[in-house]
């Protein structure tokens, strides 16, 4: 908090602050998940992890592409 | 009772049946008429410029597609009283929340722009500077959500809504031929076989269909209006009204550019309008007031959605019913929301093209998402009840759904990639 205020000035320090506590306590809130999940939901978050995985994979690539003068 | 009490019975039955949905009427008809915001005219305007009448059929079938995924989000939030936000935060921990409230944020912001860039263009064509337009839009918009009552927020953008339907007038000036739309267009066919460049129209016109904003939002105004489990059936009613005038006005769109702008590449609805101008200028008129009026109402309903989101996570006071000083947060994140999307429109040099590009893409990382948290709370007995999915639900959502996913990734992948599909 000290720290956080000495950097960035003691009102944005606190807002800092206050926010990341916040986050912190929301992160507590819905630390576990509140639903029974079944088989077939387990396995379709799966299924969405490995989506997500493949989509960032393809942006990186894509990306990694145009940096250096491809497609 | 003799053949007059009988009518007058039948009139009031009537008329109370309408005062009824006019109460009730709001977030579905908001959310299918927005939906047709400033990337979803352009994509129609594309389609008929370039396919002419050939695809009215595709957009007719793609109406109870966008009923059957933003029906559920009534049930979702008339039944738990939370918003899509805090409902994936509290179904699926904090990771899946982050991940959803993050991207969400991202998509909309970008989106925003698209709509700015719409909103500019158009009034541009009437010689209006786009930093005169940004200033006045934010202003009204400001002014609109500032009453401190979601019924009058409500009832103005629906007026807004009403404003949409400008294209049918459009449609009728430009004389198109009745029997060529209805041999054309309402029996399903390829025009020219199924290519790569059809196969992106396809693509595009589903992924303006259903956005991910799209799910968040409805499910938001249903609490924010207070809906109760009794109002689910004229939730629904809603929006089916809401879905057939998406239809309506995106095949109204197709008659105009199809005829008038029949075998042209169109890039931007605003360059339809310009072209025009030049030969029929009412016409042309009325497309700028359209693309104005549709990115104007996507831009309101999708700073609003994320408003709603951050304030249901981080229990800020996040409804319309509030007055400023109550929930300060909310309507700060409204305001920063739109004036940021409004101010990179008029950086000099700002990559507009790209950044219209881009929000397909990230849109791909959060639909799917969105889409089976949707599902799956459906289907859990605990949380919805009786309004559970039924067997027919499931078979109709879980086949729109998984199609929607493949084709929405097709779509994305497309944009990164364009020479994929040929």
């Amino acid at each position: 908090m000290e720290a956080l205020e000495r950097v960035f000035g003691e009102r944005i320090g606190s807002i800092i602050s206050e926010s990341t506590g916040k986050i912190r306590s929301i992160n507590q809130k819905y630390a576990t998940p509140t639903i029974k999940l079944s088989g077939g939901a387990k396995f379709a978050l799966l299924l969405l992890r490995f989506y997500l995985i493949f989509l960032v994979v393809l942006l990186v690539y894509k990306f990694w592409t145009v940096i250096h003068g491809g497609a | 009772m003799d053949l007059f009490s009988k009518i007058y019975f039948n009139y009031s039955k009537i008329v109370k049946t309408i005062k009824i949905y006019l109460l009730l009427a709001g977030p579905g008809l908001i959310v299918m008429i927005a939906d047709n915001d400033a990337g979803g005219i352009t994509t129609y305007a594309a389609t008929g410029a370039k396919f002419g009448y050939s695809l009215i059929w595709f957009l007719i079938l793609l109406g109870p597609v966008a009923y059957f995924v933003q029906e559920m989000t009534v049930r979702l939030g008339a039944v738990t009283k939370h918003g899509h936000a805090e409902a994936i935060f509290s179904a699926f921990g904090s990771f899946w929340g982050w991940f959803s409230l993050l991207d969400l944020t991202v998509v909309n912001w970008l989106t925003m722009v698209t709509e700015f860039i719409g909103m500019t263009a158009a009034l541009s064509i009437f010689g209006i500077p786009p930093v005169v337009t940004v200033a006045i839009v934010v202003l009204v918009m400001l002014g609109i959500v500032l009453s401190g009552r979601y019924w009058t927020w409500e009832k103005i953008t629906m007026a807004f809504c009403l404003v949409n339907l400008i294209y049918i007038p459009a449609a009728i000036l430009v004389h198109p031929s009745i029997p060529d739309i209805l041999r054309n267009g309402i029996v399903p066919n390829f025009p020219g076989g199924f290519n790569g460049e059809l196969f992106f129209l396809l693509m595009a016109n589903i992924g303006t269909t259903i956005a991910p904003w799209m799910i968040f939002f409805q499910q938001s105004a249903v609490v924010d209006k207070n809906m109760k489990e009794k109002d689910i059936p004229w939730g629904k009613f809603d929006t089916v009204v809401g879905a057939f005038f998406t239809v309506l006005v995106a095949v109204f769109i197709i008659i105009v550019t199809g005829t008038l702008l029949y075998g042209m590449n169109i890039d931007s609805a605003a360059q339809a309008a310009q072209v025009m101008m030049g030969t029929h200028p009412w016409v042309g008129t009325l497309i700028a007031i359209g693309l104005f009026d549709a990115g104007f109402l996507g831009a309101i309903c999708i700073a609003l959605t994320n408003s709603w989101a951050f304030g249901e996570v981080f229990g800020w006071a996040h409804s319309l019913n509030y007055k400023v000083r109550e929930a300060f947060w909310f309507y700060i994140f409204y305001f920063l929301g739109l004036i940021t999307a409004g101010g990179v429109v008029l950086i000099p040099g700002a990559p507009l093209v790209l950044i219209t590009l881009f929000v397909q893409v990230i849109a791909v990382t959060l639909l799917p998402a969105a889409l089976v948290f949707l599902i799956i709370l459906l289907n859990n007995e605990e949380i919805m009840g009786k309004y559970k999915n039924t067997r027919f639900d499931n078979i109709a959502n879980i086949t729109i759904v998984v199609c929607i996913i493949v084709v929405s990734s097709l779509y994305g992948i497309s944009t990164l990639f364009p020479n994929l599909f040929g």
